[in-house]
């Protein structure tokens, strides 16, 4: 699963707000995360995580402050996302959705590269069934190995292990092991402490939209995964 | 070129996700029937009041299936949120706005021409001789149904009160197409037809206004 990613890139964010009508989504956050770096995002349901993820892949523009990707300038093409939601249309099968993104995303050889990534994620023998007939397991199998396709350099996961088995656990701890071994730049967001979880070089605690506490400045990665947790 | 192999390849997924649920197609098609056998049996009226009213009566009906149709354009896309999944395969949005333009053109045209000849037999009003003059109104009237009532989807599916927003927003913005819509057909019923290329002008200009609009400010519209 592990591919030879283009050079890595990293994420810089200054003085972040986001705003939704009057509630802060994120509130002066500054954040800088380093090509090669896996990231593990802790906090309490609406400190901040989703957001400031959808904020990195530029799929939600900052009420203030600016992001900045290191590395590569044009790299929303680069970005691997994996979000709450599948991200897959229930009307097309496992294998049509993959080749969609694959077609638009003009990797080269598409049909092979889906063909290996079915059955990486186990669902090469469902290749040929609708999405809206897969469990939310099989889903997540299905979002994760979209984001994956045109092996992207930075991914940026929510909560990745959502509806997966303790073999899927394994299968996408396995995955992301491979990947940051490989230099591509991880952050996800997570939910105390977990195999996923344990694979982090980094753990950053979020609080009301702002950095609370990081693993750089000296905080313990099994304290702040902890206390988000609780 | 990537702009027309992405819209392509979108409006294939388009077409696929739709014949296979056929869910907007079967749901308009009954709904526009229903609304002309209504005015016929309200109405009844004579070849001469259905050459006069017809015609006002049949776009009425294409805008409120328009509205209906249009409706769950980027809605379905909200339920997986797939749009997050093509913004970020897709370096410019305008591909996905043509491919979903193009399948609603596509869907109106379909339920339209299959309506025509209900509505020739129910309001005894001839369309056969001028069938391809019609079509080519019934395109360029779609077409400007589908790239406003297209944009105004991408607003209305994030807003509040969703259900109520698309018609509130396009039907007001539809008067200047109604009108032309209206007259071109009028003429083109009458009992000596004739083609309106001042109306179908209009037409031209008003399709190409709101797809230079799309094409300008689409990036926006997708924004969260």
């Amino acid at each position: 699963m592990a591919q030879p990613t283009a050079p890595s890139i990293g994420l810089r964010f200054e003085n972040i707000d986001k705003r939704f009508g009057g509630l802060y989504a994120l509130r002066r956050l500054t954040l800088e995360i380093a090509p090669g770096e896996c990231v593990a995002l802790a906090g309490r349901n609406g400190s901040g995580k989703t957001t400031l993820l959808r904020v990195a892949a530029r799929l939600v523009r900052p009420t203030h402050g600016t992001v900045t990707y290191t590395g590569d300038e044009k790299s929303r093409a680069r970005i691997g996302f994996v979000a709450h939601s599948t991200m897959a249309y229930d009307e097309l099968t496992a294998q049509e959705n993959l080749t969609l993104f694959a077609k638009l995303q003009g990797v080269e050889n598409a049909a092979e590269r889906v063909s290996r990534l079915l059955e990486e994620v186990g669902l090469s023998e469902r290749r040929n069934s609708l999405v809206r007939t897969f469990s939310r397991g099989m889903r997540q199998r299905v979002a994760i190995a979209r984001a994956l396709l045109h092996a992207p350099s930075i991914l940026l996961f929510d909560e990745p292990a959502t509806g997966l088995d303790p073999e899927g656990v394994s299968w996408l701890a396995g995955t992301l092991r491979n990947l940051r071994d490989a230099g591509c730049t991880v952050v996800m967001s997570v939910h105390g402490e977990s195999e996923v979880a344990a694979l982090a070089t980094r753990a950053v605690r979020l609080e009301a939209g702002r950095v609370a506490a990081d693993t750089r400045t000296g905080a313990k990665t099994s304290a702040i995964l902890r206390f988000a947790d609780e | 070129m990537a702009l027309l192999s992405n819209t392509t390849i979108l409006l294939g997924k388009e077409l696929r996700t739709e014949f296979r649920s056929r869910e907007l197609l079967t749901t308009t098609v009954v709904f526009i029937l229903v609304v002309v056998v209504l005015f016929s049996f309200t109405f009844d009226p004579t070849t001469t009041e259905s050459r006069r009213f017809g015609p006002g009566l049949l776009w009425l009906a294409f805008l409120f299936a328009g509205s209906l149709m249009l409706q769950p354009c980027f809605l379905r896309e909200q339920v997986n949120d797939t749009l997050s999944a093509l913004r970020l395969a897709v370096e410019d949005p305008f591909p996905i706005f043509l491919a979903k333009l193009a399948a609603n053109t596509i869907f109106l045209l379909l339920t339209e021409i299959l309506l025509l000849p209900v509505f020739s037999i129910l309001y005894n009003v001839p369309i056969l001789r001028v069938f391809p003059q019609l079509v080519l109104v019934l395109f360029l009237g779609s077409l400007g149904l589908g790239v406003t009532g297209t944009a105004l989807s991408a607003i209305s599916a994030q807003a509040r009160m969703r259900e109520l927003m698309l018609p509130l927003l396009l039907l007001p913005l539809l008067t200047p197409l109604l009108i032309a819509s209206t007259e071109a057909t009028a003429a083109l019923l009458d009992r000596n037809p004739v083609l309106r290329w001042d109306w179908l002008g209009f037409l031209i200009a008003f399709d190409v206004i709101f797809l230079t609009a799309l094409w300008l400010f689409g990036e926006y519209l997708l924004e969260e």
